[in-house]
């Protein structure tokens, strides 16, 4: 039994507004992600599911907590003796336009971390290597090799994103941290995406930290869900297990929220009422209370701990629903 | 809000002391620059040097001559000219400073107004011949030098027409205070205002119009058009005040400059004592004492400006009003 | 007013837009009608042409770049080369819209109680108190809390459910007939889009409204509509009843759309059905079916730009079911426990 390729613990992440007053956009988040593993980070807007992404990634200092990957702690190493790790952990963002640069042709913007970075042995890369390994990404991610000569605004959103996984996977790294890599494409799109990043993890062995809003994406590519709810982890455990029987009421309202393209016989659906609370000022005790269903007077007064159910997930509620275990 | 202005008043006060310093160190303490010979004269015997040193206090250590300066400056007052001997330096400061400012507001009227007017109004027709043409106007008052445009006009109204009924009201060149009389400042600087707003008409009306162009691009732009409001409404009353941001920070910067003596050029050609000719002339004899004076004073008048710049911000957007 | 008149009727709109010396058109031959009381979902890609569309109907295109032909009737009375000062009575007050962003939807600089009451004085000569008594019950009736006080807050200050209960609350303040809302839940989380939608389905009842709704997510269009009209780069793909059409898509691309899209419930497939490639632009659409080139039934036959014919009760814009090669039916209800 190998240890977890990440873990997380404990992570704080507090940012200084005006007046002394502060938002915590991370509070006490725990979790291991294991080799081959993809760890699903959902939740809305404002969750700190983004800040997580950039924190584990060290693209933004922690206030407090540990990061450790494969044994080492980088929680708060220098970026120089971070610099050898960049390459085992890569990134996928949101925009794929904006993340490449417009006026640089894609065999440049894909090579950058190759002529950067020393290989295995410690040598630079030598022309000829740098090519081959070019045409064996766009073969990877699905494009031809004549697209290397192009430039960015030559393709369209899919392309591109295929384009800015191919960089990240120039290093062949061991996790790859994505940030809603699908959420600005369309519909048909999406799928060829979501599928590529399905093969890429089974052909290479990647692990992926995958954060989206979009819960039925996040089913179809994760083996673990984390939900997190204003900065916090609130229900976290086994893809099905989490979104067949959710054991949080506010997993339950997420995806009862979402809709889909079926006709629905009865509208039993669990409507939220109002909106996620300013993380400026959360709730006290749970900070689902003031929106639950089911809070009760200790809800407010308590915040629940993360704690295991029998069935090996975590949850942080004093009234976990337990109807469907 | 009471801290807000009080924060602010002591950001002008550090920023005032930083511009005093700077000032000093550049005329008193730099290598060459011996402010005792240059007063003394050329050719002049050690004897007047030392008695010069001493009786301005050149031979005491940079710090007290600062001080004594900002005392001489700000609390005494009776800081005199290097060069004319005995002429006091700030009463010389508060003479000019009404004819500069006169100028500089009645100019800054007649740009505002003007450039408003024109930027609107090419934006409303943008790319038809009005706005062509307005926009032609434009790049031609940025063109023509102001000077020029000066010696021109005196040229039309003093001499050349001066005797027809046309231009028979204008008085001879100079300045007539209000208070002494209403009509003759008005009439004494009605030229001189025209003349130095053009160039600002011409930027500002081309600012204006890029930057409604912009936001008639905005989401809310087509969303108060879906409310079925008047294309003017729209444009006056969703477009102009948030594309204003842009005009009033360059507003700001234009007007204290010229507060501040930028206005050297038309005081000149139009024969106003303002205060860019003061400082001018300062500069030219190397008068420390004027030189300092009028520079505070102008530094005074930027920091004001940005002040008002930051107000004014703070009523348009209420954006700006939250974020502090 | 006849009940068998639809409120909206389009017939063969094209809009095309004018670029480097040729036309490119952008939508072609769109033909819909929305009833009293209905809501039309347009659902569609990026570059499908259906914002374009709602644009077009409420006359806010006003580039002289763009050629706008066919007909669309509001009460009978035509829109298309209406005058903009007779489009300016039915703006805001007959025909209302909502816009996707309700961050820059709004006008930074004013409250959102002025901009709603602005609206209601365009159209109604009321005043200024009677018309804030409007917007305050309006904003009340959407479900913004604390309506009075949250009237004299700018539009940054509130949240985004909030911002858009407040465009829907400016929209229906002067009760219109139509509502056309552009893609209004996109920029929302969810939970919160889930409550706007059911606002947006409870306005018939409530306002009498019609709604013309535009969206990319099928799910949302099961959600609220009774019509849906499917587009796929400028053109009709099909357009029939949303139970129809979510039980037996008759267009290749409507099923494939369905498909793609992966599943909350039941089994994980291991891959995703997905359509190869993408929507083409319209600069490079194909000459015959638009869709032919990413359809895993193009043949000889779709080389030619296929005409909308009936097929049970959906009309379709492809030749399989003439050919009598229909799509099998999609197992798609779901009972909620």
């Amino acid at each position: 039994m190998t240890g977890p390729l990440l873990r997380a613990e404990n992570l704080r992440k507090d940012y200084k507004l005006s007046r002394g007053q502060k938002l915590r956009a991370l509070d006490n988040v725990s979790f291991d992600v294991m080799p081959g593993e993809v760890l699903g980070l959902v939740g809305e807007s404002g969750c700190g599911k983004s800040t997580l992404g950039r924190c584990l990634l060290r693209l933004t200092e922690l206030s407090s907590g540990r990061i450790t990957f494969d044994g080492q702690d980088i929680s708060f190493l220098s970026e120089r003796a971070l610099r050898p790790l960049r390459r085992q952990i890569q990134m996928v963002f949101q925009d794929s336009y904006a993340s490449l640069n417009p006026r640089r042709r894609i065999a440049d913007l894909i090579a950058e971390p190759l002529c950067v970075h020393r290989d295995k042995n410690g040598c630079k890369r030598s022309g000829p290597a740098i090519q081959a390994r070019l045409a064996e990404l766009m073969n990877l991610v699905g494009l031809p090799v004549s697209a290397l000569t192009r430039y960015p605004h030559e393709f369209s959103g899919g392309q591109r994103q295929r384009i800015n996984i191919a960089r990240a996977l120039a290093l062949a790294p061991q996790l790859v941290i994505a940030d809603e890599p699908v959420s600005a494409l369309d519909v048909s799109v999406q799928a060829q995406i979501v599928n590529l990043f399905t093969d890429l993890r089974e052909q290479l062995g990647l692990t992926y930290v995958f954060i989206a809003h979009d819960l039925a994406v996040v089913r179809q590519i994760s083996t673990r869900v984390a939900v997190m709810y204003l900065g916090a982890v609130v229900e976290l455990g086994d893809t099905d297990t989490v979104l067949h029987t959710p054991a949080h009421p506010y997993t339950v309202a997420l995806i009862s929220a979402v809709p889909e393209p079926v006709i629905r016989h009865a509208a039993s659906r669990t409507l939220l009422h109002g909106d996620v609370p300013s993380p400026i000022s959360p709730p006290s005790g749970c900070r689902f209370h003031t929106r639950c269903p089911h809070a009760e007077t200790l809800c407010s007064a308590k915040a629940p701990d993360l704690h295991l159910l029998s069935d090996g997930r975590l949850v942080a509620c004093h009234f976990p629903l337990m109807e469907n275990l | 809000m009471i801290s807000a202005l009080l924060k602010r008043l002591g950001q002008t006060l550090f920023v005032l002391f930083g511009i005093s310093v700077l000032v000093f160190l550049v005329f008193f303490a730099t290598p060459g620059a011996d402010p005792t010979s240059r007063i003394a004269g050329k050719n002049a015997s050690p004897e007047t040097m030392t008695r010069v040193r001493h009786e301005y206090g050149f031979d005491r250590p940079l710090p007290v001559q600062y001080a004594t300066m900002m005392k001489k400056l700000f609390i005494t007052r009776d800081l005199a000219s290097y060069v004319d001997r005995g002429e006091l330096v700030v009463p010389e400061i508060v003479r000019a400073a009404p004819v500069t400012l006169s100028l500089a507001t009645g100019a800054a009227v007649i740009w505002v107004v003007a450039s408003v007017a024109m930027g609107t109004v090419a934006a409303a027709f943008r790319h038809t011949w009005i706005d062509r043409s307005l926009m032609m106007l434009g790049l031609i008052g940025i063109s023509i030098p102001v000077f020029w445009l000066g010696q021109v006009a005196n040229l039309i109204t003093q001499a050349r027409y001066h005797d027809t009924w046309l231009f028979s009201w204008v008085p001879g060149l100079g300045y007539i205070p209000f208070l002494e009389s209403p009509v003759g400042w008005f009439r004494a600087l009605i030229i001189p205002w025209v003349v130095l707003a053009v160039l600002f008409i011409g930027i500002y009306g081309r600012v204006l119009r890029a930057d409604l162009i912009t936001v008639s691009g905005e989401d809310f732009m087509r969303t108060a058009r879906a409310k079925g409001l008047s294309p003017t409404r729209v444009l006056l009353v969703h477009g102009l005040r948030t594309s204003m941001i842009t005009f009033v920070s360059l507003f700001g910067l234009d007007f204290a400059q010229l507060i501040g003596g930028g206005a050297l050029l038309t005081e000149v050609v139009f024969g106003l004592q303002g205060v860019g000719r003061l400082t001018y002339q300062a500069l030219s004899n190397l008068d420390l004492p004027l030189i300092m004076a009028s520079v505070m004073y102008s530094a005074v008048f930027v920091v004001m400006a940005n002040a008002v710049v930051d107000v004014v911000y703070v009523l348009l957007d209420p954006r700006v009003r939250d974020a502090r | 007013m006849h009940a068998d008149v639809p409120l909206l009727e389009v017939q063969n709109l094209c809009i095309s837009f004018r670029s480097h010396g040729r036309n490119v058109p952008i939508v072609e031959n769109v033909s819909f009608s929305v009833n009293m009381q209905e809501i039309l979902a347009i659902v569609g890609e990026s570059g499908s042409g259906k914002s374009v569309t709602a644009t077009a109907i409420m006359g806010l295109i006003d580039t002289r770049d763009v050629k706008i032909t066919g007909s669309a009737k509001f009460r009978g009375q035509e829109l298309i080369g209406l005058p903009q000062k007779a489009f300016r009575q039915l703006r805001g007050r007959h025909i209302a819209m909502v816009f996707q962003d309700p961050m820059t939807a709004f006008t930074p600089v004013y409250t959102i109680g002025w901009q709603i009451d602005e609206q209601i004085r365009a159209h109604e000569r009321v005043s200024k108190s009677e018309a804030r008594a409007r917007t305050v019950q309006m904003l009340g009736n959407m479900g913004v809390p604390d309506p009075e006080r949250t009237a004299n807050r700018y539009p940054h200050q509130l949240s985004g459910g909030l911002r858009q209960r407040a465009m829907i609350a400016m929209a229906l303040s002067c009760n219109p007939a139509l509502l056309i809302a552009d893609e209004p839940t996109t920029a929302l989380d969810v939970t919160v889009q889930a409550q706007i939608l059911d606002l947006i389905r409870n306005l018939r009842h409530d306002y009498g409204s019609s709604v013309l709704l535009i969206t990319h997510d099928m799910g949302v269009v099961a959600e609220t509509c009774d019509q849906v009209m499917v587009m796929y780069s400028g053109r009709v793909a099909e357009f029939g009843p949303g139970d129809a059409i979510f039980a037996q898509p008759a267009h290749p691309y409507t099923a494939a759309l369905l498909d793609s899209i992966p599943p909350l419930t039941g089994p994980r497939p291991t891959r995703l059905p997905s359509i190869a490639g993408s929507p083409p632009s319209p600069s490079e659409r194909p000459a015959g079916c638009a869709f032919a080139p990413r359809c895993n039934y193009s043949h000889k036959s779709c080389e030619t730009v296929p005409p909308l014919v009936t097929y049970g009760q959906q009309s379709v814009a492809c030749v399989l079911p003439v050919e009598g090669r229909a799509l099998p039916s999609r197992a798609v209800t779901k009972d909620l426990a």
